[in-house]
């Protein structure tokens, strides 16, 4: 007795906890509402069935329990019960799986007109690259790595000349333009990770990762690392900030380009060696 | 992956067609009774337990050496990719293995005839050829080295050394389980059942180690290249 | 259908099953260390695995205590938090889940459950446990090289784990992977051997499909373990000569700290496709047999048959081979070809088909039952609760787009330890409870295992229900602390230390249990032979413990399935897989 009611009470105070909670998800800064969408379906369907599942266990507790004289059905199985179970089953499945893939579709599938950016990870910081004039990002490599040139970008791709770095881990984003983010790590594993964007990706040493989406709220947000790089790993932090298109462009414009940044550095080693 | 995929189409296949012979399809509960269901045709003697832990090992080895093939081939994509040369004693080497495999063979067809003399010429042939094999491997690592293809200079050296290396080392461990059937068979004056399962499980474990060689041995050479190419058209 | 031909209450005739050849202990030392008896390597395979559970236990203390109060305890630093974090974790999952399912209840119960008297190859047993022991101390070792064990996290991704901003990146690395390349090796001699005896040994009117659900779970996740490990071997034995020789497997050239590496051209996917194509089937190597148990310890409980033993036996196969092919459901957002998403969502959302109905089973063998309330049968409902809950949420996991934004958070970590770690903790404390008798003839104390079951049922619920709510907050795992965070409210805090609190306690109270399991040596209530009136095999042992050889003179003879509880006509309201059919019987 007092079985079946402990476990009816973990169904309600499980409910109870989830509708009282006050940890529940970012307020969205995205256009992957889908996902959040989706992922209320996926409560909806499963919750249901842990409900359906526990209380009807929780009747049988209370229901079926020993008592003097008591035997059992026997009942070695019942074909079409478990029939319509499975079919039951394989369409609660269908019902989260098809919408989950169609949004995966678009996740995965880059809008033409995206800017792109670059955003590097290195133990323990984040840098950022925007294409300058030509809209186009310049080739690196990771050998052209040198104190001059912390992203490795190549010094002889013209594309790259007039590329603007970011390297105080402050990346700026003009409102409701979708953005292409390529992802690139010169040493360990690390994952680009706004929870109010929703998207994520992991950054790979020696490949070039993308993802996308549409900043849809001006705020200031936290760039965090979600794939584990070591004891900085929690330390490893940037920020993210979403702004209108105004502001964007005057924060474009005060970045220096890459060829700008080896000149001043040039030319400090030449004061450096004056001295 | 692809290598991985047809790996698992072949065992689930083995095992389910042998699920579905053992009755899994039936309802237990409506058979009682104990000769009614004692399901091992009559005259059809049972596998020895070895030779079915056998056949269990190799499936275990078969997965192995099939996630190297797998690993290969993805690793085989980054452009630094550049294939050591391949030494010649390596052909050599296989017919070594070849050689090896068939005089084991013959060992199995004198001991099913019961030829005592005959087992024991062949297996020790099999013992030696497999022997020379071994050492012709390491000539064929003594030559990489030589012409400085280190493992640690690219990684198809590396592969090379691995696959090779994880390959010899089973050959070894087949070395030890064939001593002791030799040793046996040495001793013994007429071929029992027990010996002439001995010799057999030799046998098919070195057919295995022979067909993986010669999978290996194209893929190192370049003949499964091929294969590379459909995996990734496959996947892409 | 009763076989005409046998005559009616006639003595069966003798086992056809050969006798094995079998071994004899001649020393103390053969018949307690170096032993070949499936019987007492289970013992000390399931000794061991608790031992270093009970280490990782600790270990989980120390993540709990960083959590919550992050920087109040002077020993805990990063490099501590982060080598407690890896210890614990694969711990947890090989040396512990693995082995215990496997090499324990797998020794102990196949050659009882299937009327064998021992393992197939008892020699080859016994250095499995010797391998798996040696593994273990190699791990455990790692604590006394300088630079201590290693902190990659227990995915062990490169090339994080190799380089020097990893704790451990010295030795304890090194000492991580000999270990794990051990235990396989000690694995697949053991596998082989639950396998071939499963094959066979089975004794006479065994057939495939009256081997109790236990056995089906072992036996399949036997097999996937054999199929699995090599996956997980080829991933250390590459990293090994990525560590030791500089060859370049895993790791592309990277400057780390600064600084040029050697390396070239190495792909780190690489190695998340090969640990996963380990990682995931070892999630289900160690569900099937907690699913096996389970549906034994409900049937034996609720005196009734289990429910569609033909669709759970369908069903273990089903997702043993599923099993094989949703690995990529760990790399949504690796950076791996998001094609791939698809494929390896459909596989694994589907895998959640016959897992429900396994489910649905389990519940359904409850109604129109008998069900006694006894320890064991509490554990088995709290494992139904905790599995679904875990179930549910691995559904949110597996739809690759759920994924995306709960990945790497505590939503993670809070559904695994569900479904594949208390789940399966609460099946193993079920079958002590259950199993116990026949291994001591003593009863463990029903008093303080209801006490026990409580606390750590409603505990651990507690602990890690409220966890998924941080997930879904977007608070990301593996992180020695938060710091200041904008989207991490104050009251995040609060709810962990309530979560340190409780695994503190919870922790503690497995102290009950120990107690329990030795007092109950001694003074437990003599059992007899079949204490909770089973049906299954061992439970007809002539000798309560099995003596060596299981069986006395004769092997058992096996005339019907082992679930024939509440048969109507039966006198019993079980009958023994080995008691031969009477007339007046009913035969349907």
């Amino acid at each position: 007795m007092y079985i079946a009611l402990v476990m009816v009470l973990v169904v309600v105070g499980s409910i109870l906890f989830h509708i009282l909670s006050p940890w529940r998800a970012t307020p969205i800064a995205s256009n992957w509402g889908f996902i959040d969408d989706t992922m209320g379906l996926t409560f909806l369907v499963t919750g249901a069935g842990f409900v359906a599942v526990i209380l009807f266990m929780a009747y049988c507790l209370y229901r079926f329990s020993h008592q003097p004289g008591r035997r059992a059905a026997y009942e070695p199985e019942n074909q079409k019960l478990e029939a319509w179970l499975g079919i039951v089953t394989t369409i609660a499945v269908i019902i989260l799986l098809a919408p989950g893939l169609l949004v995966w579709g678009q996740f995965i599938t880059v809008p033409k007109d995206a800017m792109e950016i670059e955003a590097v990870g290195v133990q323990w910081n984040w840098s950022f690259r925007l294409p300058g004039a030509d809209n186009q990002l310049g080739s690196s490599d990771v050998r052209y790595i040198d104190s001059a040139n912390a992203l490795g970008l190549s010094p002889a791709d013209p594309k790259g000349q007039d590329d603007l770095l970011v390297t105080a881990g402050e990346l700026h984003l003009p409102l409701g333009k979708p953005v292409k983010v390529l992802l690139r790590s010169i040493d360990v594993l690390h994952d680009f990770y706004v929870p109010e964007i929703r998207a994520k990706m992991d950054l790979v040493p020696g490949i070039v990762t993308y993802f996308w989406f549409t900043p849809t709220k001006i705020g200031e947000y936290e760039i965090l690392c979600a794939a584990y790089c070591g004891t900085g790993h929690p330390q490893m932090r940037g920020k993210m900030i979403v702004e209108s298109e105004a502001d964007f462009e005057a924060w474009r414009t005060a970045q220096q380009t890459f060829e700008q940044s080896r000149k001043s550095d040039a030319g400090r080693d030449k004061r450096a060696s004056a001295q | 992956m692809s290598v991985m995929g047809l790996f698992f189409i072949f065992i689930f296949t083995v095992a389910i067609l042998w699920l579905a012979r053992q009755g899994v399809m039936e309802s237990p509960w409506l058979e009682e009774g104990e000769v009614a269901h004692y399901r091992r045709a009559a005259g059809a003697e049972p596998p020895p337990a070895t030779k079915v832990a056998l056949a269990i090992f190799l499936a275990v080895a078969g997965c192995l050496f099939s996630l190297l093939a797998a690993a290969f081939f993805m690793r085989g994509d980054a452009p630094d990719w550049q294939m050591p040369p391949i030494p010649g004693v390596l052909w050599f080497n296989t017919f070594l293995l070849a050689a090896s495999s068939v005089a084991l063979q013959a060992a199995l067809v004198a001991a099913r005839r019961a030829d005592v003399e005959r087992v024991k010429t062949a297996l020790l042939i099999g013992a030696a050829t497999a022997g020379f094999f071994l050492i012709g491997q390491m000539w064929a690592w003594r030559e990489l080295i030589e012409l400085k293809f280190f493992a640690s200079s690219n990684a198809a050296n590396a592969f090379f050394y691995l696959l090779t290396g994880v390959h010899a080392l089973h050959l070894v461990g087949g070395l030890v389980a064939l001593a002791r059937t030799t040793d046996k068979v040495r001793n013994a004056t007429r071929i029992t059942k027990e010996l002439t399962t001995s010799v057999e499980l030799c046998a098919i474990y070195w057919h295995f180690l022979l067909f993986v060689w010669l999978l290996m041995f194209a893929m190192l050479i370049g003949w499964a290249d091929g294969f590379g190419v459909i995996c990734r058209r496959l996947l892409s | 259908m009763t076989d005409a031909s046998v005559p009616q209450n006639v003595a069966p005739p003798p086992a056809e099953v050969e006798d094995v050849e079998l071994y004899h202990a001649h020393s103390w030392i053969t018949k307690y260390v170096f032993c070949q008896d499936a019987k007492v390597i289970a013992i000390q395979y399931a000794g061991t695995a608790i031992t270093v559970g009970i280490l990782a236990l600790v270990l989980s203390w120390v993540i709990r205590l960083q959590l919550a109060f992050p920087g109040a305890i002077p020993f805990i630093d990063a490099q501590v938090y982060y080598q407690s974090v890896t210890m614990h974790g694969m711990i947890m999952v090989v040396y512990m889940l693995t082995a215990i399912f496997l090499g324990g209840f797998g020794n102990y119960l196949i050659p009882l459950m299937v009327g064998a008297r021992d393992m197939v190859f008892p020699y080859v047993n016994m250095l499995s446990y010797w391998v798996y022991l040696i593994a273990t101390l190699v791990l455990v070792a790692s604590y006394f090289f300088p630079g201590g064990p290693t902190g990659a996290g227990w995915t062990l991704y490169p090339p994080q784990s190799i380089l020097t901003g990893t704790p451990g990146h010295e030795w304890g690395i090194i000492l991580m992977l000999a270990s794990l390349i051990l235990f396989i090796i000690g694995f697949t001699m053991g596998g082989l051997n639950y396998v071939v005896t499963v094959l066979q040994a089975r004794t006479r009117g065994m057939t495939l499909m009256r081997m109790p659900l236990t056995v089906w779970g072992i036996f399949a996740a036997a097999v996937m373990a054999l199929l699995a490990f090599p996956g997980l071997f080829v991933a250390c034995v590459m990293l090994l000569l990525d560590r030791t020789l500089g060859t370049s497997f895993f790791v592309p050239s990277i400057v780390e700290l600064g600084e040029h590496k050697e390396y070239v051209g190495g792909s780190p996917i690489l190695f998340q496709h090969l640990f996963w194509f380990f990682g995931h089937p070892e999630v289900y190597i160690v569900a099937l047999p907690a699913f096996g148990i389970v549906s034994d310890l409900i049937s034996v409980h609720a005196r009734k048959n289990i429910f569609g033993y033909r669709m759970m036996v369908w069903a273990i196969i089903a997702i043993g081979v599923l099993s094989m092919v949703v690995w990529g459901h760990h790399m949504y957002v690796s950076g791996m070809d998001p094609w791939f998403g698809f494929f390896f969502a459909v596989t694994t959302l589907a895998i959640a088909v016959p897992t429900a109905l396994k489910v649905y089973n389990w519940v359904l063998t409850l109604w129109h039952a008998d069900i006694h309330f006894t320890t064991p049968m509490l554990f088995a409902l709290g494992f139904l609760v905790t599995f679904v809950n875990g179930g549910i949420t691995g559904l949110y996991l597996g739809n690759v787009i759920v994924d995306v934004p709960l990945s790497a958070t505590l939503f993670v970590v809070a559904h695994f330890h569900m479904v594949m770690g208390i789940a399966p903790v609460l099946v193993i404390f079920g079958a002590i409870y259950h199993w116990y008798p026949k291994i001591t003839g003593r009863m463990m104390d029903e008093r303080l295992g209801k006490i026990h079951f409580w606390i750590t049922f409603l505990g651990a619920y507690a602990i890690f229900f409220p966890m998924h709510y941080l997930g879904v907050l977007g608070m990301p795992r593996r992180f020695y602390e938060m710091g200041e965070t904008a989207f991490v409210p104050a009251s995040a805090t609060t709810l962990n230390i309530f979560i340190t609190i409780t695994a503190l306690a919870v922790g503690f109270a497995q102290s009950i249990f120990f107690y329990n399991l030795f007092k109950s040596l001694k003074y437990g209530a003599p059992a007899g032979g079949n204490p909770w009136r089973a049906a299954s095999l061992e439970w007809q042992t002539p000798e309560t413990p099995p003596g060596h050889g299981n069986w006395g003179k004769q092997l058992p003879v096996v005339y019907r399935w082992p679930y024939g509880y509440s048969v109507p006509g039966a006198p019993e309201d079980y009958l023994p897989q080995n008691a031969p059919p009477v007339r007046g019987e009913r035969s349907p």
